[in-house]
């Protein structure tokens, strides 16, 4: 593995310049579109119920039954208590129900409950599973543990996608970001994903276009695509067009799908749909007029 | 040897949210003097400051109503002592612009001040003029109180920019509502210097927003915005007042349309009424077991 070093103030500058881009009008409506037929529609709180479950998976399914043109979202995200709850309500809607194993969001637990804990989900009907690396081992320099343990939980997913959770809000460098994706994809992610959610900083553009940084040199020297999700932070429609201009200019078109591009997101659908009322009716809207979940 | 020195003159902005931005288009205005030339570049607003606008009013007005009603009064009492301070400085400044000189412009200054002070003293007193007992048959206790409306647009008049704009903000905001305030057109002045009363006055960010524009650009947007509780215009021209309510009316809005002209902002029975702070409340009746 070649050691990278990334220019931090080069990153960030460069992930600065895709948010003044201007997207107006019909771009803007499909980039709209776009972001949300790429949610992961999340909720992972403690008060989490089946009624609430329930809730996410209908508006999952039809974000808004005023904006007839509105895509479903990608996939929810929930608990792997909640799996088998979501695939009921999901069943031929073609979302896809994604799952947090592997003790999220601190994963600090053995290797054997953490893959109790994702193949308790493959069995429930998770489609896609999103684990947590062990950030501890991965600071302290031991690698091979963190590899093995993303190794092991691939093969307990079976035929389920997996997501690769880094944690960039506890890796302290871009550095570590780039050595932490890198062993991630070698070890079998199909996306790497930046964080859980529940640790600040969350998802930031410049950690993410390390991200995608590494993503392109692994298809520019193998050929083999990886997804990339952003997770937490993400609260804005402005936001989230502002990644699919980084994505776009950074990868190129083939991301701009949902197969290889998602945004971790529980508040940043309502934002997209308010400025789609916007762009419909020509008025502007008030938070009242949309669903609260 | 003795340099003539470069007088500062001062940048006029929009007041949103509690800072003075630049308006969000860029745009500037040449403001004419009384003898045609150019006295001041304000900012000529656009419908993205007024969407701000409502953003910050939004977050603000939670915090705003649950203020104690003494509290609003005290806020408003300072916003008059600020102006008070500042009489001299709005007087020569709307004398530029406006016939009648400074003498005039102060009459209307010192009466937007003491309008402000009318409604201060309102701010603990209005819900109990507003408000009732209610004779139920059974044994309860009920009663109607006044609480906020929320989030109202404020069309200032075209005439008496100063005092007109306060007779209007006032009872909007002593209810616990927040405002967006169109400023005149023709006068816009008094509007820009206003943010600096609000901004010294323990008002807090959000609460009082002024935009200077245009009414043609403004107003369909304001009234047809969905997140505005309610408008409060005064001197609207037909095709005005037919825009402002068809377009509230879209979202089942309240808006009220004061006719006051010239001497009649001057008429302190009539304006310093607690029945001009009715419009912006919503009445809410309680129904309560009385116990005895």
């Amino acid at each position: 593995m070649t050691r990278i070093t990334v220019d931090k103030v080069a990153v960030e500058a460069r992930a600065a310049s895709f948010t003044t881009r201007s997207i107006k009008q019909s771009a803007k409506l499909q980039g709209l579109g776009m972001v949300v037929a790429m949610t992961d529609l999340t909720t992972l709180e403690g008060k989490d119920s089946a009624e609430k479950v329930r809730a996410l998976c209908r508006k999952a399914i039809c974000p808004d039954p005023a904006l007839k043109s509105v895509p479903s979202v990608a996939a929810i995200c929930v608990y792997p208590r909640w799996v088998a709850e979501a695939k009921a309500q999901l069943v031929g809607s073609g979302v896809s129900v994604a799952s947090v194993a592997t003790a999220f969001p601190s994963g600090q637990v053995d290797l054997k409950t953490k893959l109790r804990d994702v193949e308790d989900a493959v069995k429930a009907g998770a489609d896609e599973i999103d684990m947590v690396i062990h950030r501890g081992a991965f600071l302290s320099g031991d690698y091979t543990v963190v590899s093995d343990e993303i190794r092991a939980t691939k093969i307990a997913c079976g035929a389920a996608h997996l997501k690769v959770i880094l944690e960039t809000g506890e890796l302290e460098t871009y550095d570590n970001v780039v050595v932490a994706s890198e062993l991630a994809i070698e070890a079998g992610a199909d996306f790497i994903k930046t964080s859980t959610g529940k640790i600040s900083p969350a998802a930031t553009m410049p950690v993410t276009l390390v991200m995608l940084e590494v993503i392109r040199r692994h298809f520019l020297s193998t050929g083999q695509m990886i997804g990339m999700k952003p997770a937490g932070g993400i609260q804005t429609a402005k936001q989230a067009l502002h990644y699919l201009v980084m994505v776009k200019e950074t990868l190129g078109d083939a991301w701009l799908d949902p197969k290889w591009f998602r945004f971790g997101a529980s508040s940043l659908l309502n934002d997209v749909l308010l400025q789609l009322h916007r762009q419909e009716t020509g008025t502007y809207t008030a938070t009242y007029d949309v669903t609260e979940s | 040897m003795s340099v003539d020195r470069l007088p500062v003159l001062k940048t006029y902005k929009l007041f949103l949210g509690g800072a003075f931005p630049r308006t969000e288009s860029g745009r500037s205005w040449p403001i004419e003097g009384r003898k045609g030339e150019v006295f001041a570049h304000l900012c000529l607003g656009s419908r993205k400051d007024l969407r701000n606008a409502v953003v910050a009013a939004r977050k603000a007005q939670d915090g705003w109503s649950r203020r104690d009603a003494y509290n609003r009064g005290q806020v408003l009492y300072r916003m008059a002592e600020m102006l008070e301070g500042k009489t001299a400085e709005f007087a020569s400044a709307m004398a530029e612009t406006v016939p009648g000189g400074v003498r005039r412009a102060r009459k209307e200054v010192e009466a937007a001040v003491d309008r402000l002070v009318a409604y201060a003293g309102w701010a603990d007193k209005f819900s109990q003029v507003l408000g009732c007992n209610n004779p139920v048959a059974g044994p309860f206790y009920n009663f109607t109180v006044a609480e906020a409306m929320g989030v109202v647009g404020v069309v200032a008049p075209k005439e008496e920019a100063l005092l007109g704009l306060v007779s209007l903000l006032a009872p909007v905001l002593v209810a616990g509502n927040t405002a967006i305030v169109i400023g005149s057109e023709t006068d816009p002045l008094a509007t820009a210097l206003f943010g600096e009363v609000c901004a010294t006055s323990d008002v807090p960010p959000g609460v009082v927003n002024l935009i200077t524009g245009k009414r043609e650009e403004l107003l369909e947007v304001m009234a047809t915005h969905r997140d505005i509780d309610g408008l409060a215009a005064a001197q609207c021209s037909k095709g005005e007042r037919i825009l402002l309510e068809s377009g509230i009316a879209e979202n089942l809005k309240r808006v009220t349309i004061e006719k006051v002209k010239g001497k009649d902002w001057y008429d302190v029975e009539q304006m310093h009424s607690p029945y001009r702070i009715q419009p912006f409340v919503e009445m809410k009746t309680i129904w309560h077991p009385s116990g005895s």
